[in-house]
């Protein structure tokens, strides 16, 4: 009876533990959410996402020239990642390469996609001065390509594995080629994933401060072409959050940027679930 | 015929080469990195530059001790908070929680591992910082302006939570059920089957989350810059500002890109979180292919 109660009461010790976890895990959550959101909608404003900031100073205005900068980045990146990444997943099934070759390549993406994104920046910050141009919309568009295409690539190549076999064989067996086996059939039933894997990237990539710090620089206005130095959100808010009179605009960057964050989320949850009415099961 | 023929060639050719881009990538890194860290590798030994806690550019002195004693601490404390949390967190999610709780949850802790980096910062700078200052460093009797190790551990810890939560529930769910069933029908209590077959059987992919969690705290630059202090000495209490490999980067590479010494100085740095990052990757393969040959169900 007594081994019976030892064994119960430690079942109970950890449950204790384990809500004890959560709570820690969910409070933390919380109060990043608090902070963000008391802070940021207290300070922002009409003002604050309709202008750039004053000529020559950086505190007065608002945070326009971040947030166009973030999108100018951020959409493109993923545009030009998904592309190449949608080749890299498609390839890397057994239908086009050996094991051996693709468990290779699967390797290297793990690694980059283990780098620190700042190795990103500076990486693509070297080249572009090689090349003349320096720090550039054009570099960090680069650099945050780079960041996205293995976080893409990855979620794009589980979602095509789970593709049954018996679909690409009665596709072949119809006679199709190799490449149209892929574009239309794999394509379409891995779709809701290779969705998944867009969105996850470009979360990353509109957040991601380390990899843009460098290569696309700080400016106060918005760029007019891909050579002009830009501002983003999260770097935005980097260089503005130590200042007590700059606090305000790094709130309303941070508000900004975790609502897209959350729209991303959200959206993904959605149009995965919509999508995947059409899937073969 | 003929055209889909070509197509097909076409395709599969751009395929192959977007898929050598990506170890072209990883190669040119590499090479660039050894190639630009060359440079202070010539002046001083490289076991001079790990082993000496100096860091001094302007003297030529680029001891990196310091910095890796400081990275090492903050991993290490992180890690240390997370994984328990994290594990236990994961376990009552997949195997106590109620159904409907459980779906609320999840999308939570999705949304917590996209919130970016920078946030994670700007809260913890915010909320953290002046409450390690006023309470949790007198507390422990130290004096702190609160920009110290311990932040950065805290910050660090919170930012893992979502990732080892996530990875560590995909692999409880993906346990046979028949497995706990059969646990279950000699008589052990819950706990005792979550301990003995849920735990072993998803070993392998639970060691993966925490490398994976480990690959994700080593290498986070712009949190740990804001919350960390930079003071490249080695810390003489977890309340003493300090510096880490990846966040040095960040704050010295604006004003020493200029000096190609000190710009290589920096690019050894880059490498050698390159390296770690590297060998940690190889180190998941092996271990995850030994445990799944161990683990076998």
């Amino acid at each position: 009876m007594e081994l019976l109660n030892k064994r119960i009461i430690e079942e109970k010790l950890f449950k204790v533990l384990m809500i004890l976890s959560l709570c820690i895990v969910l409070g933390s959550l919380f109060i990043i959410f608090g902070i963000v959101i008391f802070n940021g909608a207290s300070s922002i404003s009409l003002e604050m996402i309709t202008q750039t900031p004053k000529e020559g100073e950086v505190l007065g205005g608002g945070i326009l020239n971040a947030i166009i900068g973030s999108i100018y980045l951020a959409l493109p990146a993923t545009g030009i990642a998904f592309l190449i990444s949608m080749m890299i997943a498609l390839y890397l099934q057994r239908d086009f390469t050996p094991s051996w070759f693709s468990n290779f390549i699967r390797f290297t993406l793990d690694v980059l996609w283990g780098i620190p994104s700042i190795i990103y920046g500076i990486f693509c910050l070297m080249i572009m001065i090689y090349l003349g141009v320096g720090s550039s919309l054009l570099a960090g568009i680069i650099a945050l390509t780079l960041l996205e295409i293995p976080i893409i690539t990855r979620s794009m190549d589980e979602a095509i594995k789970m593709v049954p076999i018996g679909l690409k064989e009665v596709s072949y067996s119809l006679g199709s080629t190799k490449f149209e086996t892929a574009m239309k059939v794999l394509r379409r039933q891995a779709f809701p994933g290779i969705l998944a894997g867009v969105l996850l990237g470009l979360g990353r990539g509109i957040g991601d401060a380390a990899s843009i710090l460098f290569t696309s620089g700080f400016s106060n206005r918005i760029p007019s072409s891909i050579f002009d130095s830009t501002a983003a959100l999260p770097t935005m808010i980097f260089n503005l959050y130590s200042l007590p009179s700059g606090q305000p605009k790094a709130y309303a960057a941070a508000f900004i940027l975790l609502i897209i964050v959350l729209t991303i989320s959200v959206a993904s949850r959605l149009l995965t679930r919509r999508f995947k009415k059409h899937v073969i099961k | 015929m003929n055209t889909r023929k070509f197509r097909d060639v076409i395709g599969t050719k751009l395929m192959l080469i977007a898929t050598l881009f990506a170890s072209i990538i990883f190669f040119l890194i590499l090479i660039l990195l050894l190639f630009k860290s060359s440079l202070v590798l010539q002046t001083e030994s490289i076991t001079e530059i790990l082993f000496s806690s100096t860091w001094n550019p302007d003297r030529g002195q680029f001891g990196l001790a310091s910095v890796i004693i400081g990275t090492m601490i903050i991993t290490g404390i992180a890690l240390l908070i997370a994984i328990p949390i994290s594990l236990l967190s994961a376990i009552y999610i997949v195997e106590y929680a109620p159904k409907r709780i459980r779906k609320i949850i999840r999308p939570f802790i999705d949304v917590l591992a996209g919130v970016p980096s920078v946030v994670y910062g700007l809260c913890a700078f915010l909320f953290l910082v002046p409450l390690v200052k006023d309470f949790i460093a007198p507390f422990f009797g130290a004096q702190s302006t609160g920009l110290c190790i311990f932040t950065a551990s805290i910050t660090l810890a919170i930012m893992v939570f979502p990732i080892i939560i996530s990875l560590c529930i995909e692999s409880f769910d993906a346990i046979p059920i028949v497995l706990k069933e059969a646990s279950l029908s000699v008589g052990a209590t819950k706990w005792e089957t979550i301990k003995k077959v849920v735990m072993r059987a998803s070993a392998p992919s639970v060691i993966a989350a925490i490398l994976l969690g480990f690959g994700r705290a080593f290498g986070e630059t712009i949190a740990i810059n804001m919350v960390v202090g930079g003071i490249t000495r080695v810390p003489t209490s977890l309340f003493s500002p300090g510096e880490t490999l990846a966040s040095l980067i960040a704050s010295k590479y604006g004003e020493l890109m200029s000096i190609p010494l000190h710009e290589s100085a920096l690019m050894l740095v880059a490498l050698i979180l390159f390296v770690v990052v590297f060998l940690f990757n190889i180190l998941g393969v092996l271990v995850l292919r030994r445990a799944k040959k161990r683990w076998n169900y």
